[in-house]
């Protein structure tokens, strides 16, 4: 029975709870019992809940539970964005997000481990620990929703939620073998989420199916009266049943794809292999160009880091967190902040405090800015030309543990494939498409996941996760192949 | 000071802060705070708490397309909210929100009648920030012992208005912020208390040559909380500056603390000292747009305004200057004269003379500001003035009866007759009154016939004693001369 249940999808387990066949009680103590068993050897989660708020009748999602990163606000739950600055910070309120999908059914079962305010690729900048790759515990998940993409793919819960800046959802879910969705901007409230970079911060799930994917993503969108930048979306999220791709065509930009610059040789070849899958299920591949995404990463990295410079100055320990005692008014702030953020959270600090500086605006933010708009356009013009962007959504294979937290510039490239999209604020999914070995040749000999990355324009959701859920049934790629 | 007297002419340009009375905060749902318990009007948003975004007071909006309005100034198709970035306890968020290279509204003017005109610069939206108490002796951060903040004014709405360096002089300075204060308080949005910080004015004061086209260095005067304050803090920069630049000093760019109880001017910190404010567009909100219908609803919300109602004063009525002045810069006194003369049908000069003479002193006297929350009804006062004017009450008779009006109420008639007030009709009583009064003032009688006519005065103050003021002073006067036979 249980390993039965495990291995359903989400939407397949909210099915029988409905029908009557599972027990929602079962469901949630089958995961929570193995999230206590099992994730000392992953480390994925920060809190857990002791039971499901009792639900009865019928929820769209069949209370089928949900892991949440610990980036989403939850009312009296301790909430605290991998940093030690918000150790013990016990929120008021529950974020708009996490409230839907409650509501829908889908109660909290815990809450997961992450990079320090969703800064980072592997997760190795959370405060609270690392996280550890189910398909190979000596690499990362990827970051900054690493908690949450591992709980997924090693079976410890049976959906997620996390959030994507500039890959934090589609990075993760590539490195571990799942489905993950970074939505329209504004397509899902941001009220709740602790804020890193406001105009680039999305909510979206992290899944075992695209099925999976598009029923949480039928009950997080929407305008909410909180958020000002919420829109929602168009039409009601359908659940994906296409089975070919005709008519459709994939746009593939050399400057992202098989053979860019970084893309190891094993990625690239499933990369080729799954765009030929796409041509059998009668797609059409074309070629793109989006001539500045290569420059996505360096406007990234003055955006991101200059509206954190401003989101993170809240934490000066006067209201709530810890609060280094002693002292004038400036030792407070000084040393709160020096003991309570990590180095990567400094460095973006003291980069985005640069770029915003009185006669440097110009130069970096502005720049940046009209880098991001050139993107937005080149986006624009590609889908003149196709349906789908499509690339590789991380250029390597889940990388060892401390092979590039010496080197942020490496760690920084892992996003160079889904940080275009981020700024340009329109959908991405990731869909597990192989499994290759590292250039190195190390790891597991049946290789690790390679994620594959599909974009659509801004409010496209229907059609991309149709797109997806044609090619994930064409490549049936095992996602419970990692669980513990 | 003027600079035919020092040589000098002031540069002056004010930036005002205005909190808006709408019911919630800027950003949040919290209602605003008149003196609760502190922290009792916070929320997750307006504290700053993780997570939390802000939503724009539509109200807020509306007040403040309203004071474009009433500016005369244009509003911005699409003014968009920068974050200001900087850390202190009074600011949860570390930065304030507040319009920046896009205003809501700009280029504008007021125009005092008869007065100074000038230039508004820009009006736009922010947020306010909390209040700091520190306990200790200084009273200030630098020396106190601890430090403890109240969260309820922040998130208050804030439009700040920035005029061009136009005003010229101190006392032009407290006239245009008087009819400016006088102008939101008539539209309604705002309370406009400079003593309790709802109406905030820093000035930014420079002086040059008279012919000069170009403008010296300026500082800014902060803490000037009531108009004489203002004025004297001008006054006092204007000064000092005029002295460095003749001592062959030089006026450097500074921040200027004003105490109004020693006088002195203190610096805050020197402008090289000043934050980098590392100005950006706020992500969490979208820009202001406001639509046709937005603006014609606070184009139709606009009340008479100030400067209309002066002229209106004039034309109309025929009122003096110093007269319409006070009844236009006291709007509820303005308001209640109106009434008074609707009911009167007439007699608006007159009225206004009592308006703005015994009645204010009667209003000032017991701290009343508006005129209704007194016994005096509009309807009284015109029967009462119609009494003097048709000579059926005397001016001394009326000032007791409206004493009593004030006071308590009622109508002026029954109190004339109830306390016998009315004039005497009875002339031979009266002669016989002016008789005795002419032969106990003897030595007034030598002067008037020595051909002092003003020793007159008392012999009639001796009638208006004897009758308790209510004999007629023309028919008094003239029983004097008839007797003395001049």
């Amino acid at each position: 029975m249980t390993a039965d249940v495990l291995r359903m999808s989400a939407a397949e387990a909210a099915e029988r709870v409905l029908a009557g066949d599972l027990g929602a009680a079962e469901l949630f103590s089958t995961y929570s019992d193995r999230i206590h068993q099992l994730d000392d050897r992953l480390g994925a989660f920060l809190w857990t809940a002791d039971e499901p708020p009792t639900q009865d009748g019928d929820a769209p999602l069949g209370h089928v539970p949900l892991a949440v990163k610990d980036l989403f606000c939850t009312e009296g739950v301790a909430t605290t964005a991998g940093s030690r600055i918000l150790e013990g910070h016990r929120p008021l309120y529950t974020a708009t997000a996490v409230r839907r999908l409650a509501a829908a059914g889908a109660p909290m079962l815990g809450k997961t481990n992450m990079d320090e305010f969703a800064m980072g690729s592997s997760n190795e900048n959370s405060g609270y620990g690392v996280v550890h790759n189910p398909w190979d515990p000596e690499r990362v998940p990827g970051g900054s929703s690493g908690g949450s993409a591992a709980a997924v793919a090693a079976g410890l819960a049976p959906w997620a939620i996390g959030t994507d800046t500039g890959g934090s959802i589609r990075q993760p879910a590539s490195l571990c073998g799942i489905v993950g969705l970074k939505p329209t901007y504004g397509a899902i409230s941001r009220y709740g989420m602790v804020a890193f970079a406001s105009s680039l911060d999305q909510c979206g799930p992290l899944t075992r199916t695209v099925s999976d994917a598009a029923l949480l993503l039928r009950h997080l969108v929407g305008h909410d009266p909180c958020d000002s930048t919420s829109l929602g979306l168009p039409e009601e999220v359908r659940l994906p049943s296409r089975t070919d791709l005709k008519g459709l065509r994939f746009g593939v930009p050399h400057e992202l794809g098989s053979r860019a610059e970084g893309v190891e040789t094993g990625v690239g070849e499933v990369f080729d292999r799954t765009l030929d899958r796409i041509t059998e299920l009668g797609g059409e591949v074309v070629q793109v160009g989006l001539p500045h995404a290569p420059h996505g990463i360096s406007a990234y990295y003055v955006i991101a880091p200059a509206e954190a410079s401003s989101n993170l100055a809240r934490y000066d320990g006067v209201r709530y967190g810890p609060r280094a005692r002693n002292g004038t008014l400036l030792d407070l702030y000084e040393r709160t902040r020096a003991e309570g953020f990590g180095d990567e959270v400094k460095r973006r600090i003291m980069l985005g405090t640069f770029a915003l500086s009185a006669g440097y605006y110009e130069a970096y933010y502005g720049r940046a800015q009209r880098v991001r708009t050139k993107i937005a356009d080149d986006f624009e013009a590609a889908f003149d030309e196709c349906d789908f962007v499509v690339s590789p959504t991380s250029p390597t294979v889940a990388f060892k543990l401390g092979e590039r937290t010496g080197d942020p510039l490496a760690m920084y490239m892992a996003d160079y494939c889904t940080v275009p999209m981020s700024l340009a604020g329109i959908p991405a999914v990731s869909i597990p498409a192989g499994l290759a070995r590292p250039g190195d040749g190390s790891g597991p000999p049946g290789g690790l996941p390679v994620g594959f990355q599909i974009a659509g324009p801004a409010f496209s959701e229907n059609g991309l996760l149709d797109a997806s859920f044609a090619l994930e049934q064409a490549l049936a790629f095992d996602t419970t192949a990692a669980f513990l | 000071m003027s600079n035919t007297a020092t040589g000098w002419e002031p540069v002056i340009g004010l930036e005002i802060h205005v909190q808006l009375a709408t019911r919630t905060k800027m950003f949040c749902g919290c209602e605003l705070s008149f003196g609760q318990a502190p922290n009792t009007r916070t929320c997750p948003v307006c504290l700053g708490h993780p997570g939390t975004l802000p939503t724009l007071n539509a109200q807020a909006v509306h007040y403040g397309l309203m004071i474009a309005l009433a500016l005369d100034c244009e509003i911005a198709p699409r003014s968009i909210f920068h974050r200001k970035n900087y850390f202190y306890p009074d600011l949860p968020k570390g930065y304030q929100i507040s319009q920046y290279d896009i205003p809501l509204a700009s280029g504008g003017h007021l125009e005092v009648p008869g007065g100074p005109s000038v230039r508004i610069h820009r009006a736009h939206l922010e947020e306010d920030a909390a209040k700091l108490i520190h306990h200790g002796e200084s009273g200030r951060i630098h020396g106190a012992g601890s430090s403890v903040v109240d969260f309820n004014r922040g998130g208050t709405p804030l439009v700040e208005i920035v005029t061009e360096p136009d005003v010229r002089s101190a006392s032009d300075a407290r006239e245009f912020l008087q009819l400016l204060r006088t102008t939101l308080k008539q539209i309604g949005v705002s309370d406009v208390n400079m003593e309790e910080g709802s109406l905030r004015c820093d000035a930014n004061v420079s002086v040059r040559r008279p012919g000069e086209e170009t403008y010296r260095t300026k500082t800014e005067l902060k803490n000037m909380n009531s108009f004489r304050f203002l004025e004297r803090g001008i006054d006092a920069e204007t000064a000092r500056q005029i002295g460095t630049w003749e001592s062959g000093g030089t006026v450097v760019q500074e921040t200027i603390h004003f105490d109004p109880v020693s006088g002195s001017l203190t610096p805050l910190r020197s402008k090289e000292e000043v934050h980098d404010y590392r100005y950006f567009p706020e992500p969490d909100l979208v820009p202001v747009a406001p639509t046709e219908e937005m603006t014609e609803r606070a184009r139709a919300e606009l009340p008479e305004l100030p400067a209309a109602r002066l002229e209106r004063y004039r034309a109309d009525y025929g009122l003096a200057d110093d007269v319409a002045g006070t009844l236009v810069g006291w709007s509820e006194l303005g308001s209640f004269f109106e009434a008074s003369v609707a009911a009167a049908n007439g007699n608006a000069g007159a009225i206004a003379r009592w308006t703005t003479g015994e009645l204010v002193a009667f209003l000032r006297e017991h701290g009343i500001e508006d005129p209704r929350e007194s016994k005096l009804s509009p309807d009284a006062l015109a029967e009462l003035v119609g009494m003097v004017e048709g000579r059926t009450l005397s001016r001394g008779a009326a000032k007791e009866v409206l004493g009593e009006l004030t006071a308590e109420g009622g109508d002026p008639r029954s109190i004339v007759e109830a306390r016998g007030l009315a004039p005497i009709a009875d002339t031979g009583e009266l002669e016989a009154i002016v008789e005795r009064a002419i032969e106990a003032n003897a030595a007034a009688v030598e002067q008037i016939r020595g051909g002092k006519a003003q020793a007159a005065g008392a012999i009639v103050g001796a009638v208006m004693k004897e009758t308790k003021g209510r004999a007629d002073g023309a028919e008094v006067n003239r029983l004097i001369r008839e007797k003395l036979g001049i």
